[in-house]
């Protein structure tokens, strides 16, 4: 029997601003399962892969044939440990393998490889960011404890026929870590961020693509309510499938609703396992899942247990990258940017290395402009070409020449956004396009750019005025008249200084 | 030496083949005719296929005629346990659960006695899942006793005694995860190895205890033992508890490690249960190895009394587990009989497997489940380790172990019903696998019935080479070897 | 372990997902019974401060390099499959 419950509307609010007269928080824990993006599978040699044609990834390992033993895989170790350095963990001195034992057609052996009471990574913690007030301003930072992260295997993939099920082995036995979360987020909100961070530090440490489409990143959640200042948990529910990164907040938002809404009838929550529906916006119980399981774990036989030594984790260390907000802190610290081009730039974190190459080629002083040139016309021109960031024919040095240009009064911005269309089609440097098309400003002789500035302060004497008195921007009224005299191609950056020299000798 | 063929040992064929004066078809036409002769009586094969040894025999010849035989095992037919996978032949493991499955793959045992030259020779029946110390659990029918066909020839691998026994094999593979190959070696008056834990690859052997189970070798002599262990033994990258060590010439080693050794008799072996016949015979052992200067001493494997215990704890509770994956789904008997997805894993486990396989899965299930955890399995692990802290104590004052192999001989079948009684044969066996120890055990007389009588030598780990010398110099000494019972 | 254990066979059954017959319960509730009265005798044994053994002989870090090797044909994967549809393994369907 399903207990579908469609009468609690989908919504994407956060409970504070939802129910503002609610009594109640939530309390929510998250298991994150990532795939490890490796050759071969966690405990056998066959290629690892997604979108192959059925069972055309399988050997007696995966199969669980009888007399088949399992071999851990070293690339998968280095991962999950490289994970856990990244997230603060405490990395075990030794840990073990366990079998747990459950039947379902997706498991080949009947029991899955995973870590019961020695997991190799211990505590840690998420930085999570929260939305800000608006879209420029940093939100409010957080940082999410974790239990465990455990190393596992993934399972083959059942298709639903009308009258069958039809069982594909190709990701039985795939890497897969479980990142476990205490019960220590309070909204959808912070779950989502928690996700997201989660993520852009496995695609940063080259642990996953996380592809949640191609189910890399899989997360359940376990949500309880309780009265606002109550510190004991309340009755948990078991959300799973939230197999996309908006469903995860959706379906908790919901999730959440939905259990205040029984509370407040005078219903009573039961323990459970709901299955989320990202399209429909609704949950059903997992009726045939509430039937207490007994996993019976216990140590692996076929496995040996793995110590991992200083020399090991230091190895590892030394190949961790920087994660995103160290380096958003970092590019503010360093390069004065502002937080809406810090906020873009850092989550890619080719994007991030592409701007702090480019800032180094342009120079000292460059790099708000770089990351301008970068965030609002590299990103769109690859949005609109469909190209990325190595495909593209613009290159950190076409950006730098190009900040330099500009910067020496050599272009006029309109004329550097021209050349930025031609670089982006031909791959040519922005000088040689410069030249090629006339774009360069004029040179002009300093007798006669002088004579202009001499006029243009002469008939400005309200502008003149106010520079005296200290507004500085007041400068830029007098220009107009000089650029008009010179037709448009007078080089900016020496009527500015002529017209300071002048004004200077006032 | 006996004039027959089949009768004959490795060490002797393999200088008849290389001096030419036989041919390995000649020798694998021997085994089948004996064995097509014997069957009915003996019932050692769940399956062979003569002709496909036949051209395994062919290509040995011509290997050996281009001057490219690759040592004494080459043309050599050798049967293995219904537990080995080899490629495209059945893989049953005796199991209703199995009977049509065909291996897509060699175990690495196989691997090696295919690089060695060895004609595989036939499915050799056992107790299904090599659960059991008598063939009598096995889906397709017992195996008879070649001394007695109404006794049985021990188990689990009493098909790869009794072939061996019968003439039907020149060597075969069992495998022993509490005495599987000792035991049926014991009662069908072969020689049977079973090798430290980690000696021999476990890939392609279907797990019962994977902290237990070990593949060796019955043969005809402690030569022919040391033959196919150096064949078989060896690290291997597919079991990850394998153990890296240097395999030496074990047949060398036989001359080369000479005595007089320093036994161990543990006390506890020789206690209540066990045949008075038996217990005549090991002592002549016992009598010998002093006559030849070895010192004899008593020593305490004071555990003893709980190995039973432990090992029935432990290897149900790793065989439920192991046996999980034998579920009609993706192989293996279905039941037509399911309502739906879950029962079919019921409804098929059902069908397929044997009285005595469910009541391990249950046993197994039992103490790995909630609750009973720590009380059962921990607690067995524990002991377990104790166990072994028995042996490497004796080991510090002695070379190896001598006791019987088995408390009573070949028994009828159908004698022991109730599975305690029957659990009880294994009493001498079971430890040297808690204990991950190699033991040997070898013929050592006969009851007055004419039943075979086997004495176990138990060695230190690793070391199979003096542990086989040992063996050696006893068998060297007797006669039993010599005898073979007429069928 | 201390006292007789009850050995619910109808529970454990259903863990092991075995279906077993009434007369097959029977039978093995007894004799497991009497295997377990005298498995009761572990609790004998003074385990304080013992360390479980998982492994005769343990080593650390038994491990293969990430390289990927050929596995099955998709003909060999499913040649004992007793029933298969698309290349891939066909079951009554699974209600989760
Ligand atoms: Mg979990
Ligand atoms: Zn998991």
């Amino acid at each position: 029997m399903k207990l579908c419950d469609p009468s609690v509307p989908s919504v994407t609010t956060t409970l504070a601003t939802s129910s503002p007269k609610s009594v109640y928080e939530a309390v929510i824990g998250l298991e994150v399962h990532v795939q490890i993006k490796t050759q071969s599978k966690m405990f056998t040699r066959v290629a690892a892969g997604y979108g192959h044609e059925p069972n055309t990834l399988t050997d007696p390992v995966v199969l669980a044939l009888p007399g088949a033993l399992p071999v851990m895989n070293k690339a998968a170790l280095d991962a999950i440990i490289k994970a856990g350095l990244l997230l603060g963990c405490e990395i075990a001195p030794v840990c073990k393998w366990d079998r747990k034992n459950y039947f379902y057609p997706d498991s080949p052996k009947n029991y899955q490889i995973s870590q019961y009471d020695q997991p190799i990574c211990v505590g840690g913690a998420v930085e999570i960011e929260l939305p800000g007030s608006a879209r420029n301003v940093m939100g409010e930072h957080k940082k999410i404890p974790l239990t465990r992260i455990h190393l596992e295997e993934d399972v083959g993939k059942l298709n639903h026929g009308a009258t069958d099920s039809l069982v594909d082995y190709n990701r039985a036995g795939t890497p897969l870590m479980e990142i476990v979360s205490d019960p220590a987020m309070h909204s959808a909100e912070e779950a989502y961020a928690y996700l997201s961070s989660i993520r852009a530090t496995m695609i940063y440490g080259g642990i996953s693509d996380c592809d949640m489409e191609k189910g890399q990143l899989r997360c359940d959640a376990n949500i309880s309510i309780r009265p606002v200042g109550a510190t004991h948990l309340g009755t948990k529910v078991e959300l799973k499938n939230l197999n996309s990164i908006s469903f995860v907040r959706d379906g908790i938002d919901h999730e959440i609703k939905r259990q205040i809404a029984v509370v407040e009838r005078g219903g009573t929550l039961v323990q459970e396992t709901r299955d989320y529906d990202g399209q429909t916006g609704t949950s059903q119980s997992l009726r045939s899942k509430e039937m207490a399981h007994d996993y019976r774990y216990f140590p692996d036989p076929d496995l040996m247990p793995v110590k991992v030594d200083a020399e090991w984790k230091a190895r590892l260390q030394a190949e961790c990258p920087e994660l995103p907000f160290a380096k958003q802190r970092r590019f503010v610290e360093r390069y004065q940017l502002p937080y809406s081009l810090t906020s873009v730039l850092v989550w890619d974190r080719a994007l991030a290395d592409y701007f702090e190459e480019a800032a180094t080629l342009a120079g000292p002083g460059k790099a708000q402009a770089v990351g301008n040139w970068i965030v609002n016309d590299l990103l769109r021109e690859l949005a609109a070409a469909h190209l990325t960031l190595a495909t593209s024919k613009i290159r950190p040095a076409h950006i730098a020449a190009l900040v330099q240009l500009v910067d020496a009064g050599t272009v006029l911005t309109h004329a550097a956004k021209e050349i930025f269309i031609e670089m982006a089609a031909t791959g040519d440097l922005p000088d040689v396009i410069a030249d090629r098309k006339g774009l360069k400003a004029a040179p002009t002789d300093p007798n006669e750019l002088e004579t202009w500035c001499r006029d243009s302060i002469a008939t400005g004497a309200k502008a003149v005025a106010e520079f005296k008195s200290g507004k500085d921007s007041a400068i830029n009224a007098l220009k107009g008249p000089v650029m008009k005299a010179a037709k448009g191609k007078a080089n900016p950056k020496l009527v500015d200084e002529t017209l300071r020299r002048l004004l200077a000798a006032m | 030496m006996p004039s027959a063929l089949h009768f004959r040992t490795i060490a002797d064929l393999a200088a008849a083949l290389d001096a030419k004066q036989l041919t390995s078809v000649e020798l694998t036409q021997a085994v089948i005719a004996r064995t097509q002769a014997v069957e009915p009586r003996i019932h050692a094969f769940n399956s062979f296929d003569a002709s496909d040894a036949l051209a395994q025999a062919a290509a040995s010849d011509a290997r050996r005629a281009a001057g490219q035989a690759r040592g004494a095992l080459d043309g050599i037919p050798i049967g293995l346990k219904d537990v080995i996978a080899v490629t495209g032949q059945p893989l049953t493991a005796s199991s209703k659960m199995l009977q049509n499955f065909v291996s897509p793959y060699d175990a690495t045992v196989t691997t090696k006695l295919k690089q060695a030259g060895a004609v595989l020779w036939g499915r050799l029946n056992c107790d299904e899942f090599a659960m059991g110390s008598s063939t009598e659990n096995s889906a397709f029918g017992p195996t008879g006793n070649p001394w007695d066909t109404t006794r049985v020839p021990g188990g689990s691998s009493g098909g790869s005694s009794a072939a061996l026994a019968a003439g039907e094999a020149i060597a075969t593979l069992g495998s022993d995860t509490g005495g599987s190959i000792r035991q049926p070696a014991a009662l069908c008056g072969v020689v049977g190895l079973k090798p430290s834990y980690g000696l021999v690859s476990r890939y392609g052997l279907i797990a019962f205890a994977s902290s237990l189970d070990q593949i060796g070798p019955f043969a005809r002599t402690v030569e022919d033992a040391a033959i196919v262990l150096g064949a078989i033994a060896g690290h291997d990258e597919r079991d990850s508890t394998s153990f890296k060590t240097e395999i030496p010439d074990y047949r060398a080693a036989l001359t080369t490690h000479r005595g007089p050794w320093k036994l161990g008799i543990p006390k506890e072996y020789f206690a209540d249960g066990l045949d008075p016949e038996i217990a005549a015979s090991v002592e002549q052992a016992i009598a010998f190895y002093k006559a030849q200067g070895c010192e004899i001493r008593e020593v305490s494997l004071p555990h003893t009394a709980y190995c039973l215990d432990t090992y029935y704890v432990i290897a149900t509770a790793e065989a439920s587990s192991n046996l999980g994956r034998y579920d009609g789904i993706r192989y293996g008997h279905r039941s037509t009989a399911a309502k739906d997805a879950v029962d079919l894993y019921a409804q098929s486990r059902a069908e397929g497997f044997g009285p005595e396989v469910k009541r391990r899965i249950i046993l197994g299930t039992y103490v790995l489940s909630s609750g009973y955890y720590d009380a059962y399995y921990l607690r067995a692990q524990k002991v377990r380790t104790l166990i072994r802290q028995d042996f490497l104590h004796a080991f510090r004052d002695v070379d190896a172990l001598l006791t019987p192999t088995s408390p009573v001989p070949a028994f009828k079948l159908g004698e022991k019903a109730d599975p305690l009684s029957l659990y009880l044969c294994d009493i001498y066996t079971i430890g040297v696998n808690l204990a991950g120890l190699p033991a040997i055990s070898v013929p050592c007389g006969f009851t007055k019935s004419g039943l075979p009588i086997g004495a176990q030598l138990i060695g230190q780990p690793f070391q199979e080479s003096n542990l086989l010398a040992i063996a050696h110099a006893y068998e060297q000494a007797h006669e039993w070897s010599g005898k073979y019972p007429a069928l | 372990m201390s006292s007789a254990p009850q050995l619910d066979i109808d529970h454990i059954a259903k863990l092991a997902r075995l279906a077993l017959t009434p007369a097959e319960k029977a039978t093995f509730a007894q004799q497991l019974g009497e295997v377990l009265h005298h498995i009761e005798q572990l609790s004998k044994v003074d385990v304080t401060g013992v360390e479980p053994t998982a492994h005769a002989s343990p080593v650390f870090n038994v491990w293969q390099a990430d390289v990927a090797q050929p596995g099955l044909s998709v003909a060999d994967a499913l040649r004992n499959a007793p029933a298969q549809r698309d290349h891939m393994i066909a079951v009554p369907k699974v209600v989760e």
